[in-house]
Order: structure tokens, then C-alpha cells, then sequence
């Protein structure tokens, strides 16, 4: 209903920003697409709209005369869903922006009707490198991380670490492989060895087989290339076996600072992995961080999907806010966003890539033991950080069709 | 020869977990006729119990171990009484729609307030750590997995196999309208009955709390392994749904260790197999 | 045991004037969508899904074969007219054919193993078979896992229609979905759909009348395979993209509860019922969280209180059959 009235007012406004000529259209409608039920909505979910909404109160752009709508929405994880939902946000109801659409199918299915009808997408959090490789489109911005990075940064911080015999327990479909090949990958070329490999399928319950073999290839490091529940029932499952008590050392290729959470200290101490943005690393991330967290339902700390929503949006702003006006015209928008450097609190500087990758810095953590821990989400500890240059795909690998011309 | 003594063993743990389910469906569908699709939900319901009465009880596992299933039981009958038992002379397929239905519901709602990533539950200190067998690191809390849910399938066998209510439980399968004329009261005989099935699942899903993250979708996927279980025995007797729910984790262990690609389908390749053979399953009776 | 429609009296040459009467008035009111400006993708949407939710009620309705694997046939098509489409290039009206024919072969491998069970234990079958099938296209490479077949191009049908302008794709799944329709009215009012209703009334004394029940039942269930899947085909269309989704078990609980909330065994009722289920997915798209909840909900209350759906309902009203 809401979503209805806000439409009929944009209409309005739109009608009477027409009728004035010239005049500079500062409206804005931004459509937040997520989970909000499934597997992924601790992750993104109402955090996302809630990170939308300080973007907008924080940007202060009400006061020079702008009008930003937010809408957000459940995609329930399905593209099908998403695509519907996205064809009437932008028909209908002439949402300018998607931010958030976690989910790497929801995202390409998006990106593609993104292009086709020329509006913007900040993508903050899918994993799926494609979106700025061979699926790169000049409306999408991939904001916060990605395969290639995840696999780049953790892999080479820990063969540097010493951790140069891998094996890896591999989710049995698309995304784990490409995941495991990426890792592999940096491995070898940063000196380090693959002992070998067990796919397990997705969403199992049980992973002690593929622990056992795990544990007898006696590999330095278990690299798990898989997601979600799989990876935090691995990462139990491994500490009841003793993987970690027996000298190994785990490696997520794709965790978040929710799984963390929902693990515990206990289980998931002395885990390593790569994200983008953590809670506590200055003072500004420290003083977001605490606002967002108050104004939480379950009172969380932001996660880097999250963050990424924020940070992506202040660019955003700050972009419509120095031309003048909203053109409503997804490419020219992205053009200007790119040539611009960001700055934001949250990422700190940063750049965006002809192919839509933002670049900043990737940092290594390593989950605290309980005891080091002063309280609810105090969970890592920092052991390394790559350059945002270094730590993604170099164009010169890039399938992108926006980078050759 | 060792890894595969240990993925024999490995198996043995899942088959508890199939044992258990779907030896509290063929309960259920022994009394009932009903297939209770809410199977996984409540089994996830007996994992969240476990979880509150830690967290906000300070009741720990070993006395969860027989709350759990309790109140979760109790809920299982309330269901019965308010919403199954209108379904009676119905075609069975209603019951099917009903708990898929009640399924939904309380997934969606555990999702709302809990979130899908899960919440940790840790394994009790007295079965913390693990025996070195030789060929294999056996984590205690795993074995007593499989010694206790072969207990409690031998239990439940032997009370309605052998006992005068599991005889009287048996009639009225048979025969409501003569086993009623013996003065027995037959609904609240089914009502308790869909409350142990209910429990047994329960059961289940406090045993698995401590391996597993106890989430609300942890049920769902399940449910349907169980399912193609179910049919593969039959659900004609009570030791056959406990003996194929072992063997087939076995089965499943093998395969994780011989081709682990195919371990998530086996079990359904084998009720193809089984179906093409035997339509009744291995030891059902005619449906 | 009452069975699970009350639909039990032969067509009628009242019923079938009162059947072909409201399906005119139904072709009309779609085909005047796109002039009304209700937003015509979520129409389409819903034609895709009452269209396979009246494949689905073929066998329920009147084979009394609850198939809880349907989303198989959606996905299965949908994933090979996808394939055909962006890898090959084929042309939609090929595409088309290659989705449904994949369907139907589906439909002839599981049809043989489901249909040796009856009941519940049929049900159970087919949610396997649908399961497996799941994990089979999550691990193969051409449906790309988890991101699925995304950006498939709609080109021109038979050369001439431009499916990418959305009122000509509409009224071609208009076509698709009314030709559809008017192919299951057709199955249920013959000879053949007599003998599947004799079966779901009493298989035993349809076999002793000399019926081969199991080739009835296996016919009946790649039929409704096979239109299900041409209703997945022409969704590839509408949603240009082609995801597991299709193919995961939730889907086949939402064919059946389009089906159930609109009418078991009733003509219109899946119609309806998708129609019903399409907007609240829709419409509910805010609320988030309580879709699924909510849906469990609408099941609970269709099998306690409202057994024959919308269409039922009404129908049992006026003692007309819809």
C-alpha cells in the first residue's frame, strides 16, 4: 500500500518536474532487493534497508531539496521472483537504483534486465566474479567482495603464513568449483601444494566422511569452498573431530562475520578468512557500527554486505548531488561514478574499474579464542591486509567487454 | 581398508538419524494412515527445545534428552487433536496436505525470530573429545549417538511388538469399531500415538543438536531422504523401517567414500531400483 | 473414505454449456489485459502457473494421483528450452519443442517408476524423483548450478512475432496457455478421462471391467508432464532466465496449493488458484518473512475448512460443475 502511495506522489512529482521546463528532477527511488527470510537474510535482509535508510538520513540531501523513496523487497532467493519484482520497480515504479541483491543468480538475473533497462545496480552481495568479468554490464557496480578476491586474499596470505599443503572440501556444484579453482590457482603460484580434493554435495547435513579424509591427508590447511550452512556445519563438525586440535588450520574461502556469530567462539576460533569491512576497525567503522547495531532488532553488528549498502549509496549521493539533478539514465550515472574516486567511512578510499569492480583494501582475519574476546561480536583479529589493486582480477585477465574497447 | 572401516562407522551415525525418523513415520502411519510431512519441522522443533531449555533454563542435555521430546510431543498431540483428528474418513492425501502445511508454518516462523544461519549447541562434557580406534578418530559424542538411538529403536519395537498396549495399538489399526466396543478408548490411543512418533523425532533432533547447527531448515531437506527411506522398507513393519534406515546410512557412508558425488542421490537412486523390483518395498505389505 | 473431489457425475451437456460459457468469458478478460494497464508480466506470470497448475490437477483431479514432484517437469523444460535458446540459437517455436519433449521423456522415466504405488506412498515417489532430479542439475554444467541459465535471448516467433515486445509475448502465452487449457478440458471429457475417473473412484473394479489401469495412469501422468513442461517453456520467455528454483520441492508445494485453494478436480479452479497465489506472492513480496508462513497458513485452512477451493465452492453453490 505503502509502496502504491509513494508511487502515485512520485508520479505527481514527476509530472510537475516535467511541466517545469528545465528544471533539475532531484528524485530518487531506491530499491532495496534481498533476502529477508532465507538462508541469507541475517547476512543482508531488513540490515540492508536499515543501512539504506542512514545512507539517505546521513548523505543530508533532503536539505539541499532532494526526495529519496526507499522500497525494499523479499526475493526470496529466487531469480524468477527477483526479475518480476525488479521489471515492476522499474516500470512502474521508477526505481532508479538496486542496491544489495545477494544471491549470485538473483544477481545475474538482475544484472542482465538492469542493462536492458538502463537503470543501476550497486551489487553488495553477490559473490559471482562474472558480474564483472564476462557478464560485466556499464549499469552494475560490484561493490564489496567477489570470488576471485576471497580466494586470492586468503590463499596467498596463507601459503605466505607457512600453509603450503592444501586440501580442499569442495560444495559439488558451479559456484564451489570456481571457488576451488581460484584458490588452487593462487596457491600454486604463490608456492604452496594441492594434496587433493572431496566434493561433497550441497546442503549436506553430515561431513564427517569428508573430515576423515580431510584429516588423513595430514594437508597444513582444509580449504572449504563452500557457503552458508555447509561451511558452518564443516567448520563444527571439524572441531568434534579435531581437525583444528590436530594441527590443521581451516580456511573459509566464503564466510561472513554473521556465521561467526552464529558458530561461536568456541567452535569457530583460530578459523581464517577474507572480508572487506569488519566493525571495529577504526573509529569510523566503530561509530557506524555502534548506530547501526542500536538500531537493529537483534541489536547486530553491520556485516560487509551491509556496509557495502551504506558505502555504495554515499558515492551514489554524492555523484547525482554534483550533477546537479537525477537524469535518470543508469549508464551515464555509472560513467560519472567511476570517474570519480570514492571516499566513504566505512571502505575508506577506494576506486571503481572500468568493469564495474570497486577496488579496496582486503583484509585477512583470524577468528579470536574465546578468551581474547571482550564481549559480543569482538571476533577477529587482523593478521593481514592486500592492497585493493592487488587484491582483485587485474583487467588484463578480465573477460570484460568494457575493457577492450 | 582403514578409511573405509571409518566410513562404515561414519555411516552407521546418519543411519541413526534415518532410523529414528522414519521409525517415528511408520508409527505414525500405522495408527493414523497419515503421513506426517511436519516430520523434519518437528524433529527441528526437538533441536530449538534443546537450545531453549540451555539458554534459558540452564537445563542441560541430559535432561533435555527426555524434556524435549516430551513437550514437543505434547504439541504434537495438540496438533492432532485440533486439526488431524477432522480428517479422519478423509482421503489419507489430506493429511499429507494438512502437515505440509503445518510444515511451512513452523519453519517460517522459527525463521522469523531465529534467523536461517543457526545457533550453536554444544556437546555435553561428559561425551566431549574421542576414542582413537586405529582406524579411525571416533568422537565419543558420535557413538553414543548410535548405542542410544539403537536402544531407543529396540524400545519402541518391543513396546508395540510385544507389549499389551503395543498389542491393543496394533488392534485398533486393525479394527477401531471392535477394539472401541472393548471398551478402549481408540481416539485417545491415536492421539498418544502421533505423540510418540512426534517424540521420536524430537529425539531425534536432540541428538543432533550437538553435530549439527540447530536451524529451522534443518528438518526440510531431510524429511525427503527419510521419505525415499520409507519407501525403500515399506512402512508394513517397525524393524524394517529401523533396519533399512541403518543400512542405508551405511550405504550412503560407502558411497561418500567410494564416489562422494553420488552420495545425495543415492538413496533415491535405490528406491528406483527398489520400485523396479519390489513395489512394495523391501518389507511392506500391499498399500 | 471420501475421495478427494466430489466431482463424480459424468459431463452433462448443461455442464459442458456452463464450462465452454465461462471459458469465453475468461479468454476475453485476459485478452483485454494489456489494454487495461494492469501490468501485464505479472499476468503472464500467472498464465505460466495456471497453466501448469492444470496439468497438475489433470492427475489429481482425475486420476487421483497427487504428484508432489511437478516443479520437476517446470524446471526440466525450462532448462532445456533455456539451453536450446542461448547455447544453440534455436528459434522460440523450436525451443518450445525441444523444453516440452524434454518434459515428456522425463515424464515417461518417472511416470514407470511412480506409477507402481498408489496414495501416499505415489506422492512420496514423486518428491523423490523431483529431489534427485534437483541434485542432478544442481552438479551438471550446462544448467550452471546455483546462478542458473540467465539472459536467454526471446527472439522472433516463427519469424514474424517479436516476443521481446511485451503485448505480443503476451498474447502468445495467451495462445500457448488457452491451446493448453482446451487440451486437458479435451483429455478430461473423453473416453479416456472417463476411464481415469472410473480408476480414482475403484482401481479393483476398474481392472475387472477389462481396463489395463497402469497404462491409464502412466498415459495420464506423461501428459501432464508434458504440458507442464510446455507451461515451463513458455516461462522461460516471460522470465528470460532459467534457475533451480524450477525444480527445488517448494515449488511443487506451490502447484499444489494453487491448485487446492482454487479446486481440486474443478475445470477453472487451478486457474484461480494461481492467479490467487501469483498475487499474494506478489503483493506479500514486503512483508518478507511471512510468505512462507502465511502459505502454510492458506494450506491448513483449504483442508480443514474449504476442501473443494474458490471454484469449488462456487460451483457447489449454484450445483453447477466449473
Amino acid at each position: 500500500m505503502k509502496q502504491k502511495i509513494s508511487a502515485l506522489l512520485f508520479g505527481t512529482a514527476l509530472t510537475l518536474a516535467a511541466s517545469g521546463a528545465l528544471a533539475q528532477d532531484k528524485n530518487i527511488k531506491i530499491g532495496v532487493l534481498t533476502d529477508n527470510s532465507g538462508l541469507y537474510s541475517d547476512l543482508g535482509g531488513a540490515g540492508s534497508t536499515l543501512a539504506a535508510q542512514m545512507a539517505i538520513e546521513d548523505s543530508g540531501l533532503a536539505a539541499k531539496g532532494w526526495k529519496i523513496d526507499l522500497v525494499s523487497a523479499d526475493h526470496q532467493n529466487k531469480p524468477d521472483i527477483a526479475t518480476t519484482i525488479a521489471r515492476q520497480w522499474i516500470d512502474v515504479e521508477k526505481v532508479d537504483i538496486f542496491m544489495d541483491v545477494l544471491n549470485s543468480g538473483v544477481a545475474l538475473a538482475v544484472n542482465n534486465l538492469v542493462k536492458e533497462k538502463n537503470a543501476i545496480m550497486i551489487n553488495t552481495g553477490a559473490a559471482s566474479s562474472d558480474l564483472t568479468n564476462a557478464q560485466c554490464s556499464p549499469n552494475t557496480i560490484h561493490w564489496v567482495y567477489d570470488t576471485y578476491m576471497l580466494a586470492n586474499s586468503t590463499g596467498q596470505a596463507l601459503v605466505k603464513a607457512g600453509g603450503d599443503t592444501w586440501y580442499f572440501l569442495t560444495a559439488d556444484y558451479a559456484f564451489g568449483h570456481a571457488l576451488e579453482r581460484d584458490t588452487a590457482a593462487v596457491v600454486t603460484k604463490s608456492g604452496g601444494k594441492i594434496i587433493g580434493t572431496v566434493r561433497h554435495p550441497l546442503n549436506s547435513s553430515d561431513f564427517s566422511s569428508f573430515l576423515l579424509q580431510a584429516q588423513a591427508s595430514k594437508a597444513k590447511i582444509v580449504g572449504m569452498a563452500n557457503a552458508g550452512g555447509d561451511t558452518t556445519n564443516t567448520i563444527k563438525q571439524a572441531s568434534e573431530f579435531g581437525i583444528v586440535a590436530g594441527g590443521q588450520k581451516l580456511a573459509g574461502l566464503l564466510l561472513f562475520i554473521t556465521d561467526v556469530h552464529s558458530l561461536g567462539l568456541k567452535v569457530a576460533q583460530g578459523l581464517s578468512f577474507t572480508e572487506t569491512f569488519y566493525w571495529d576497525l577504526n573509529d569510523d567503522t566503530r561509530a557506524f557500527s555502534k548506530r547501526f547495531s542500536e538500531r537493529m532488532k537483534n541489536k547486530a553488528m553491520p556485516s560487509m554486505v551491509q556496509a557495502g549498502v551504506y558505502s555504495g549509496l554515499i558515492h551514489y549521493f554524492k555523484t547525482v548531488d554534483a550533477m546537479g539533478g537525477n537524469p535518470h539514465d543508469g549508464i551515464k550515472v555509472v560513467e560519472k561514478m567511476k570517474a570519480a574516486p570514492t571516499d566513504d567511512p566505512l571502505f575508506g578510499k577506494g576506486t571503481i574499474r572500468a568493469d564495474g569492480r570497486k577496488l579496496h583494501p582486503a583484509y585477512l582475519f583470524e577468528v579470536k579464542k574465546p578468551a581474547e574476546s571482550k564481549g559480543p561480536w569482538d571476533y577477529y583479529k587482523l593478521i593481514g591486509t592486500t592492497p585493493g589493486d592487488q587484491a582483485f582480477r587485474p583487467l588484463s585477465e578480465s573477460a570484460c567487454p568494457l575493457v577492450k574497447k | 581398508m582403514q578409511a573405509l572401516y571409518a566410513q562404515l562407522l561414519v555411516g552407521l551415525i546418519n543411519g541413526s538419524f534415518y532410523a529414528l525418523l522414519s521409525l517415528g513415520l511408520a508409527v505414525i502411519f500405522g495408527m493414523l494412515n497419515i503421513i506426517n510431512f511436519a516430520h523434519g519441522a518437528l524433529y527441528m522443533m526437538g533441536a530449538f527445545c534443546a537450545y531453549f531449555l540451555l539458554n534459558l533454563a540452564g537445563i542441560g542435555y541430559w535432561p533435555a534428552l527426555i524434556i524435549a521430546p516430551i513437550v514437543v510431543g505434547i504439541f504434537g498431540m495438540i496438533l492432532e487433536r485440533t486439526m488431524l483428528q477432522w480428517l479422519s474418513g478423509l482421503d489419507h492425501l489430506y493429511g499429507l496436505l494438512l502437515t505440509f502445511g503445518i510444515a511451512l508454518i513452523v519453519q517460517g516462523v522459527f525463521q522469523n525470530y531465529f534467523g536461517s544461519s543457526g545457533l550453536p549447541y554444544a556437546i555435553p562434557d561428559e561425551l566431549k573429545g574421542g576414542m582413537n580406534l586405529g582406524f579411525m578418530f571416533l568422537p565419543i559424542y558420535r557413538g553414543w549417538v548410535v548405542v542410544f538411538s539403537l536402544i531407543v529403536c529396540l524400545a519402541t519395537w518391543y513396546l508395540i511388538e510385544k507389549t499389551r498396549l503395543g498389542a491393543n495399538l496394533r488392534a485398533a489399526t486393525e479394527n477401531p469399531t471392535l477394539v472401541r466396543a472393548f471398551g478402549i478408548n481408540v481416539p485417545r490411543m491415536i492421539t498418544l500415538t502421533y505423540g510418540l512418533g512426534v517424540g521420536l523425532a524430537a529425539l531425534a533432533g536432540v541428538l543432533s543438536a550437538p553435530i549439527n547447527q540447530v536451524r529451522p531448515l534443518m528438518g526440510a531437506d531431510l524429511i525427503i531422504v527419510v521419505f525415499a527411506v520409507v519407501v525403500i522398507g515399506g512402512m508394513g513393519s517397525i524393524m524394517g523401517s529401523i533396519i533399512t534406515g541403518f543400512s542405508l546410512g551405511v550405504i550412503e557412508g560407502l558411497t561418500k567414500y567410494f564416489y562422494p558425488e553420488a552420495s545425495n542421490t543415492v538413496v533415491f537412486v535405490l528406491m528406483v531400483l527398489v520400485l523396479l523390483v519390489k513395489p512394495t518395498g523391501l518389507t511392506g505389505r500391499a498399500a | 473414505m471420501s475421495a478427494l473431489t466430489d466431482d463424480t457425475l459424468p459431463a452433462s451437456p448443461r455442464a459442458v454449456r456452463d464450462e465452454m460459457i465461462v471459458f469465453v468469458l475468461m479468454a476475453a478478460l485476459l485478452a483485454i489485459v494489456p489494454l487495461t494497464g494492469i501490468y501485464p508480466f505479472f499476468v503472464m506470470q500467472a498464465l505460466c502457473f495456471a497453466l501448469l497448475a492444470c496439468a497438475f490437477n489433470l492427475l489429481i483431479g482425475y486420476g487421483g494421483l497427487l504428484s508432489f514432484g511437478h516443479a520437476m517437469f517446470l524446471g526440466t523444460a525450462g532448462y532445456f528450452t533455456a539451453h536450446a535458446l542461448k547455447v544453440w540459437g534455436l528459434s522460440p517455436e523450436l525451443g518450445i519443442l525441444v523444453g516440452t519433449l524434454g518434459a515428456a521423456g522425463l515424464g515417461v522415466i518417472t511416470g514407470v517408476v511412480a506409477i507402481r504405488r498408489q496414495g501416499i506412498y505415489f506422492s512420496m515417489i514423486t518428491l523423490a524423483l523431483s529431489q534427485l532430479l534437483y541434485f542432478i542439475y544442481l552438479q551438471t554444467p550446462f544448467t550452471h548450478g546455483e546462478d542458473g541459465i540467465q539472459g536467454i535471448p526471446q527472439g522472433y516467433l516463427f519469424g514474424i512475432f517479436n516476443l521481446a515486445k511485451p503485448t505480443v509475448l503476451y498474447y502468445v502465452i495467451l495462445v500457448g496457455f488457452l491451446g493448453g487449457f482446451l487440451l486437458i478440458y479435451r483429455t478430461i471429457n473423453s473416453p479416456f478421462g472417463e476411464v481415469l475417473k472410473a480408476i480414482r473412484e475403484n482401481e479393483p473394479r476398474a481392472i475387472s471391467l477389462g481396463y489395463k489401469t497402469d497404462h491409464y495412469k502412466l498415459l495420464a501422468f506423461i501428459l501432464s508432464g508434458t504440458i507442464a513442461g510446455f507451461a515451463g517453456s513458455l516461462k522461460v520467455f516471460v522470465a528470460q532466465n532459467a534457475s533451480l528454483t524450477d525444480v527445488h520441492w517448494t515449488m511443487s508445494g506451490e502447484i499444489v496449493l494453487m491448485t487446492l485453494v482454487g479446486g481440486l478436480g474443478t475445470v477453472f479452479g487451478p486457474v484461480v488458484g494461481a492467479f490467487v497465489i501469483i498475487a499474494m506472492q506478489q503483493y506479500l513480496a514486503g512483508f518478507g518473512q511471512w510468505v512462507t508462513v502465511i502459505q502454510g497458513v492458506i494450506f491448513v485452512a483449504c483442508v480443514l475448512t474449504f476442501r473443494r477451493g474458490v471454484i469449488g465452492e462456487i460451483a457447489h453453490f449454484f450445483r453447477r460443475s466449473l
